[in-house]
């Protein structure tokens, strides 16, 4: 007679349970029997390179950096273009070259205006 | 392990059949799986990472697993001249270890300041601090000399007790696990040594 099919998952299950269980029981036990737990407050800290930390980790950062992530991502999207610009550059026909060249007369433009109007200045 | 005669013991290993207490084999595991602290302070590091290496391979003794959090290691290798600034951190970093941790006090300035005794910045040996097993002179020691206080160790490890009166430190509830780490103070360390692991030899003249 076939044992009921689902008999071997209950099979698997209890070994699953008593695979983890058992190291941490025998852990248990060897803390109870011989080994003492001494915690403390330097064990116990976060923080585990030798240095005490200072303040809190749920820390604000200024709404001002706003400014400098806008324009890092302009001129970051315009390296992404730059580099096949530069690649393709003595193969280009004059339309091309004009069209990069208005590209980035826009960003250098829309820096200056930046500049400016003074967004580059550390706001207090 | 002192109950099984041993001519008894070898005579069954013989036949096959192996003889062990619980004491023997939690020692036997320690000391073959000894994680040090990845850390170097000044040129006794560099013999440290030669021992660590293909050369002398210290993994041969179970202690090539260097470990760059103290939550993990068992071992800290003081390697180096130990600096008044860099000493609180030390202390600290030995306090986070998990029991059982061991010290080796590695070259003359760990163990007292070496040629930089006379330093004002330079303290006089890790162990005013802290409890030191294993001390290698030498300036630096070799990587031999690094494995020998491995094997010593290795040796202490293995002949720690269980039970009874004079079990291991980490196994007695009384015995700290954390030393108070000294602060900086105006001209030194205060305080200059902890008094409970440092007693500094008494000059008695007659």
């Amino acid at each position: 007679m076939a044992p009921n099919p689902y008999f071997f998952i209950v099979i698997f299950v209890g070994v699953a349970l008593v695979f983890p269980l058992l190291p941490l029981a025998l852990a248990w036990l060897w803390r109870k029997a011989f080994q003492p737990p001494k915690p403390g407050a330097q064990k116990n800290a976060t923080y585990e390179c030798g240095v005490e930390s200072i303040g809190d980790a749920q820390i604000q950062f200024r709404s001002q950096y706003y400014l400098y992530a806008i324009i890092f991502l302009i001129f970051d999207v315009e390296a992404i273009f730059l580099v096949p610009f530069a690649v393709a550059f003595t193969g280009l026909p004059v339309g091309a070259f004009i069209a990069i060249l208005v590209f980035l007369l826009l960003l250098i433009e829309g820096l200056v205006w930046a500049w400016s109007k003074g967004c580059l200045n550390w706001a207090k | 392990m002192s109950e099984i005669d041993e001519g008894l013991r070898s005579e069954l290993q013989r036949q096959g059949i192996w003889v062990t207490s619980m004491e023997e084999l939690y020692n036997w595991g320690r000391k073959n799986s000894i994680w040090p602290l990845q850390f170097g302070l000044a040129c006794c590091a560099i013999e440290m990472i030669a021992t660590a290496a293909s050369r002398y391979d210290i993994a041969r003794f179970g202690g090539e697993i260097f470990r760059p959090s103290p939550r993990q290691a068992d071992l800290m290798i003081v390697a180096g001249t130990v600096t008044k600034k860099m000493a609180p951190q030390i202390v600290r970093l030995y306090n986070q270890m998990p029991d059982p941790k061991y010290v080796i006090s590695m070259g003359a300035c760990a163990i007292s300041g070496g040629p930089f005794k006379t330093g004002y910045n330079v303290l006089k040996g890790i162990d005013r601090y802290i409890p030191v097993d294993v001390y290698i002179p030498g300036c630096p020691p070799r990587p031999e000399a690094l494995l020998h206080a491995f094997m010593e160790l290795q040796r202490k490890i293995d002949s720690q007790k269980l039970t009874g009166s004079e079990k291991a430190t980490h196994l007695d509830s009384r015995q700290p696990s954390e030393f108070p780490v000294p602060a900086f103070g105006a001209h030194d360390l205060e305080p200059p040594a902890n008094p409970d692991v440092f007693q500094p030899p008494k000059i008695e003249r007659t």
